[in-house]
């Protein structure tokens, strides 16, 4: 996985709450493979209507190059689909401050090296306003002191679990620390299950 | 020494460490590991590292998501999500429960309903609805692709332990409000996103006094109200529902398993970070009127307007949701006119909800289209077998083979641009059940109704 420690970079804002990962990326979408990409179906139901017809001027499209996204509570809650992680990234989105994030949602972008900080209601609100005013809205994101720094110095600070900005900051590779934990795995099988084995029927 | 009191999901979290890391985090085993098309991008991450499926006996194969609900031909892109499932499948000697066979079905209905569910068990699954499982007293969550791949390769899950909420449902559900109505009535009440974060117990005399399959509905939406895990403590229902069922154990082997998980129950004073009280004799039929689960109000109820949220981003939200619903603020919910309904889903494709939309319909004729897909094979021969599919035929519902069907749409069995379903499943977001279309969460005696009326009168 990649390193995240610091990112400048234009501001898609979404402010509305409980964007969920249907609307990130819709189901008919998730039999795609990896490698065909995902950035076209990003946010879809903002960008083009139920017939296929683009929207003009659509916030999604007109933040086109955006490399974080300021987004309202509950983001990415709803189904666990990885998919809707990769067409942030796949759109650019490295970074993602929200006052509150889907669960699975947020866990699936931390093995992907996308960066879930969470902001207090009132900061996300104070910076979407100064972000949404602002000639370009730019924002210096650094994960080494948790901060999100407006163009003209105001910062704030963002919540983010230590384990997640451990993996972020050294790229770790999860499955790689595990396997490497092989022999106390082998050990826990060794010992009488949690629960009784499933019985052949 | 003593232990401190503790909660159902700790003494389940405590019994399956392998290792623990001082920044919190878990090693955690996995006792059942679910998979299905969707799961594709897990075998695949593991196979461009070399790496095997480390437990195949532990890992159960189900096509759900992508599969025909009818006798039709599978679209290209569905047929080659099903032949990935089997092509994995067969490869890494994991058992498949393959379409038409007895044990098919969505996955969260086939689970428990295999024995393949037990109380104090880990299980997950690359679906968020596996917290449906937890409704036998076990620890089920929902996991992404990177995670699959990591349970497929360790059968461990790195994870940290989640705050304890408690649900108490005072009092009985009144006649005609079934389990969906008080989920529905629960996210309402502490909203899409009050569980995150946390892992919820149901508990209380409603709770108590729900079967296993209105546990299951229950347990099934508490991601819909941000929760990844929802539990119910194993008791009577628990035992009578899965002795018997053919993975469970049998014999002695029961015996001993048994009298262990009553013993799962959280200690009496353990502590919760949050706790909730709900009283059930004061809860109605529900049904949602916007994009968000949490949207839910009494049929009786009206739709909301913006002036009834202080916050305006919330206020702009609700108008966008009304917007999009093709709604008016403070109209009476019971004059919302429906296109079509759909029964099924892993929330409401149970034996028990086809049973009461079948109570709700017998004799009279649907008015718009309506379809049924049982969760299950089983649930199918069941309905079958003793007339419930009968009487859903009769009034003119079309009766289906189980899978995801109308949920999510995957299938090709989709709501039209603009239309209004009345639908048991679990997520009524902009676009679930098809581009533009218009869903509202409802329980199945009453998307029953709603097929014979066109509209929210009532369950009688």
């Amino acid at each position: 996985m990649e390193a995240f420690r610091s990112l400048e970079a234009l501001v898609l804002h979404l402010p509305m709450p409980n964007t969920d990962t249907d609307q990130i990326v819709p189901a008919r979408f998730l039999s795609r493979g990896r490698s065909e990409g995902f950035a076209d179906a990003f946010l879809q139901g903002l960008r083009f209507r139920s017939d296929g017809t683009p929207i003009a001027d659509n916030p999604v499209d007109r933040a086109k190059g955006a490399g974080i996204l300021l987004a309202g509570a509950n983001f990415g809650c709803g189904s666990s689909r990885e998919a809707a992680v990769y067409a942030l990234q796949d759109f650019g989105i490295r970074a993602v401050l929200a006052p509150s994030f889907g669960d699975i949602f947020s866990g699936n972008a931390a093995k992907n090296g996308l960066l879930c900080g969470i902001l207090p209601e009132q900061d996300a609100a104070e910076l979407g306003t100064a972000l949404d005013a602002a000639p370009e809205p730019v924002l210096r994101i650094d994960l080494t002191s948790c901060t999100a720094m407006l163009a003209d110095g105001r910062a704030f600070t963002f919540g983010i679990d230590p384990f997640r900005r451990r993996c972020l900051l050294e790229g770790l590779d999860e499955l790689g620390v595990t396997l490497s934990l092989s022999d106390l795995i082998a050990a826990f099988e060794q010992r009488p299950p949690p629960v009784p084995q499933p019985a052949v029927p | 020494m003593a232990s401190s009191p503790r909660s159902l999901v700790g003494k389940i979290w405590a019994r399956h460490v392998v290792t623990e890391r001082e920044d919190g985090q878990s090693l955690l085993f996995v006792d059942r590991h679910l998979v299905h098309e969707g799961s594709r991008r897990g075998f695949e991450l593991i196979g461009q590292r070399g790496l095997t499926v480390r437990r195949p006996d532990l890992t159960f194969a189900l096509p759900d998501h992508y599969v025909p609900t009818a006798a039709v031909t599978a679209k290209p892109a569905a047929a080659n999500m099903l032949a990935l499932l089997r092509e994995n499948a067969r490869k890494s000697g994991v058992t498949l429960f393959d379409v038409g066979t007895r044990h098919h079905g969505i996955v969260h209905v086939v689970g428990p309903e295999a024995g393949l569910t037990l109380p104090g068990s880990i299980i997950v699954c690359g679906d968020s609805h596996t917290a449906t499982h937890g409704a036998m007293g076990a620890l089920a969550f929902g996991i992404g692709a990177s995670e699959v791949s990591h349970v497929l390769a360790t059968q461990t899950l790195w994870q940290a332990r989640p705050r304890d909420m408690r649900i108490r449902v005072t009092g009985r559900l009144p006649e005609g409000v079934s389990a969906k109505d008080l989920a529905l009535a629960v996210i309402a009440r502490i909203g899409a996103a009050g569980g995150t974060g946390h892992a919820i117990e149901f508990t209380g005399e409603a709770v108590r006094a729900l079967s296993m399959e209105g546990r299951l509905t229950l347990c099934n939406m508490a991601i819909e109200a941000g929760a990844r895990i929802g539990t119910v403590a194993p008791d009577a229902t628990t035992l009578a529902y899965l002795k018997g069922r053919p993975y469970a154990p049998q014999g002695a082997a029961w015996d001993a398993a048994a009298a262990d998980w009553l013993s799962l129950a959280s200690d009496q004073d353990a502590a919760f970070h949050q706790e909730v009280e709900l009283d059930a004799s004061r809860l109605a039929p529900m049904m949602t009127w916007g994009t968000s689960p949490e949207d839910a109000v009494p049929i009786t109820g009206r739709v909301p307007g913006p002036q009834d949220y202080r916050d305006p981003v919330r206020a702009e939200a609700a108008a966008r949701s009304i917007a999009y619903m093709g709604l008016e603020p403070g109209q009476p919910m019971a004059e919302i006119r429906f296109d079509r309904v759909f029964i099924g889903s892993c929330t409401n494709g149970r034996i028990e909800d086809l049973r009461a939309a079948a109570a709700a319909v017998r004799g009279r004729r649907a008015i718009i289209p309506a379809m049924v897909s049982p969760g299950s094979e089983a649930v199918r021969q069941q309905a079958e077998a003793e007339g419930t599919a009968a009487i859903l035929r009769e009034a003119g519902f079309e009766w289906r083979t189980p899978g995801c069907s109308m949920c999510v749409g995957l299938n090709g069995d989709l709501v039209d641009p603009g239309a209004r379903c009345a639908s048991t499943s679990n997520r009524n977001f902009a676009g679930r059940q098809g581009p533009g279309a218009r869903t509202h969460l409802v329980a199945p005696a009453l998307a029953a109704s709603i097929a014979l009326h066109g509209r929210a009168l009532g369950v009688h």
